[in-house]
């Protein structure tokens, strides 16, 4: 009787690792195109740019998944992302007050590479002032979410407020700042957004377990031998890191990690986080690097990366919704 | 087993309980029983250390509530709540896998798989254990919740109204499985019960609260009596026997 039901428990997870490679074979298959597809020119230089490129969605699709991720399990919902803890509208607010401040050349000649570490750096502290002190007082979450939206309707009314009294030159500029964009990447940043990337990805993993014990909700956690307050606290400050990292990289990508972490564990049928993790990060790579060939193969490149994302990421969602009700 | 001194709690200035000493011996099946707000479940929320201790001590086998590692206490004490299962597609061999979380920290061992099995033949889940917790009734449920605490491994376990929502097949059922537990394996069981009737039946001691005080704190017999049992919940009520057991005529 035991054999008997070990061996039904383990048929399900075989096919969870066949769904696995499945989506990172996908994932493969489109890097490849993206990388090899079309190449003209000088093919050494083209490569060089494509493979920057490439490194960058790969970065911030995994750390927009396992940023999600977190943040979904700790905060114990599945239609919220991280960019309703404000920070996607923070970091709006940044660029309109630097724009603002310096005027659109001014902007454009700041050191990158100063300007990555000071918004991350910025944007983790925010959270950390915000959300740590309440996570103290309260476990109530449904409060600091409240505070969140608040916060991000705060920032982008202040933004928007900016941006009329900035003269057109200079808003033009902040457009380009203010929507996801993928083409001119820094290789500096990047290595510094990688880091901190696989840091926290890794920090994450290695967290998997507890997670799955987070899930349960506090009582049950608190019964199974978690310290609540401190593994919460922990989990946001790495969530921020990641969400900083990822935003002040390419710019604010609202919709994508909502999408494909419902992708990813609709697909896999779990929320087990040792599948979620893996799933979820080839699930992001699929849709930036997918976007992004269409965008270059239908479009001549002229579309953002962000508007494809979020066409195709509502039609998807939309699509899981009427299958759900269906059943 | 349990030991309980000058525990106080407060919310917002109220009092939710006041002085409560009390000591539960290793073994069998002890009651908290009162009136709502008596503070029943407050006082089981601090011996689970799901509230903070204000003022008194708590220790279960000897090891403080408020200054023990929360992973430590884990291998002492299974606590089970009302909790409404957030963790969607979770299967029920996998919550009771969760049990075992205190002792291998999500990585099960073999020994670990063995204890799951045990614990889900040993509630009549092992034909089940595939299914998706959300697919299962209240009682089965409930019973799948209580196989993970009990593959948790404790000698002790603490229970919040474990039988609200259960129709009384599985709430008979219920309080067998935790008699037979204490009975078979000597497990220290509280449980915080609202019909007087299943604790006259199933449990050994009783511990009945009123506004945050302890009233009374004895043998089952010894507290089913009419004067006690007003004294408890305000209102006087008979008391009949049957086949030898003291049945309560609270509905009366």
């Amino acid at each position: 009787m035991a054999e008997l039901a070990d061996g039904i428990r383990r048929t399900a997870p075989r096919r969870i690792s066949w769904r696995l490679v499945a989506i990172w074979s996908l994932a493969a298959i489109l890097t490849c195109a993206f990388l090899f597809t079309g190449l003209r020119g000088n093919i050494s230089f083209v490569l060089n740019l494509r493979l920057t490129q490439l490194v960058g969605m790969v970065q911030v699709g995994v750390a927009v998944a396992v940023s999600t991720v977190v943040f979904q399990t700790i905060t114990n919902n599945r239609i919220l992302s991280p960019s309703i803890m404000g920070l996607d509208a923070l970091y709006l607010f940044c660029q309109t007050a630097l724009v603002f401040a310096l005027g659109g050349f001014g902007y454009a000649a700041l050191d990158p590479a100063w300007k990555f570490g000071g918004e991350a750096v910025l944007m983790m502290a925010a959270s950390a002032a915000l959300f740590v002190p309440m996570l103290r007082r309260s476990s109530e979450m449904l409060m600091m979410i409240l505070t969140g939206v608040v916060l991000g309707l705060l920032f982008r009314s202040l933004s928007s407020l900016l941006s009329r009294l900035i003269d057109p030159n200079d808003f033009a500029v902040l457009q380009g700042a203010s929507f996801a964009n993928f083409q001119p990447l820094d290789p500096a940043l990047l290595a510094v957004g990688a880091t901190v990337t696989v840091l926290g990805t890794l920090a994450a993993w290695r967290t998997r377990h507890t997670l799955d014990v987070v899930a349960l909700g506090r009582e049950a956690a608190v019964g199974l031998g978690l310290d609540w307050n401190r593994t919460v606290t922990a989990h946001l400050l790495l969530v921020a890191c990641l969400v900083a990292s990822a935003t002040a990289l390419v710019g604010p990508l609202a919709f994508l990690g909502l999408l494909v972490v419902a992708v990813a564990e609709r697909i896999c049928g779990t929320r087990r986080h040792a599948v979620l993790f893996p799933a979820a990060c080839g699930v992001g790579v699929v849709m930036l690097v997918g976007a992004q060939l269409i965008g270059r193969a239908g479009f001549g490149g002229a579309v953002v990366i962000s508007v494809i994302v979020e066409f195709v990421g509502g039609l998807v969602f939309l699509a899981l919704l009427f299958a759900r009700r269906r059943q | 087993m349990i030991e309980i001194e000058d525990v106080s709690f407060a919310r917002q200035g109220t009092p939710v309980l006041q002085d409560i000493s009390l000591s539960i011996p290793a073994g069998g099946v002890t009651a908290l029983v009162g009136p709502n707000g008596a503070g029943k479940s407050t006082l089981l929320s601090l011996m689970a250390r799901l509230l903070p201790l204000e003022t008194g001590r708590i220790s279960i086998a000897g090891k403080s509530v408020a200054h023990t590692r929360s992973d430590a206490l884990a291998r002492t004490v299974a606590i089970l709540r009302q909790d409404t299962l957030v963790s969607s597609r979770l299967r029920v061999g996998e919550l009771v896998g969760f049990g075992r979380f205190p002792h291998s920290r999500g990585r099960l061992t073999d020994e670990d798989r063995h204890l799951i099995d045990d614990a889900l033949r040993e509630f009549d889940l092992t034909g089940m254990a595939d299914r998706f917790v959300e697919t299962l009734s209240g009682g089965q449920r409930q019973r799948a919740m209580v196989a993970m605490a009990y593959c948790q491994g404790c000698d002790c376990m603490l229970l919040d109204e474990p039988l609200n929502n259960l129709d009384m097949f599985y709430a008979r059922e219920l309080m067998r499985i935790l008699r037979d537990l204490a009975d078979r394996q000597g497990k220290t069981i509280v449980i915080v019960l609202h019909d007087i009737n299943h604790a006259a039946t199933y449990a050994d001691r009783i511990v009945a609260l009123r506004d945050g005080r302890l009233v009374s704190f004895d043998r089952t017999d010894q507290v089913l009596v009419p004067e006690r049992l007003e004294q408890i919940f305000g209102y006087r009520m008979e008391i009949a026997t049957v086949d030898g057991q003291p049945v309560v005529l609270h509905h009366r």
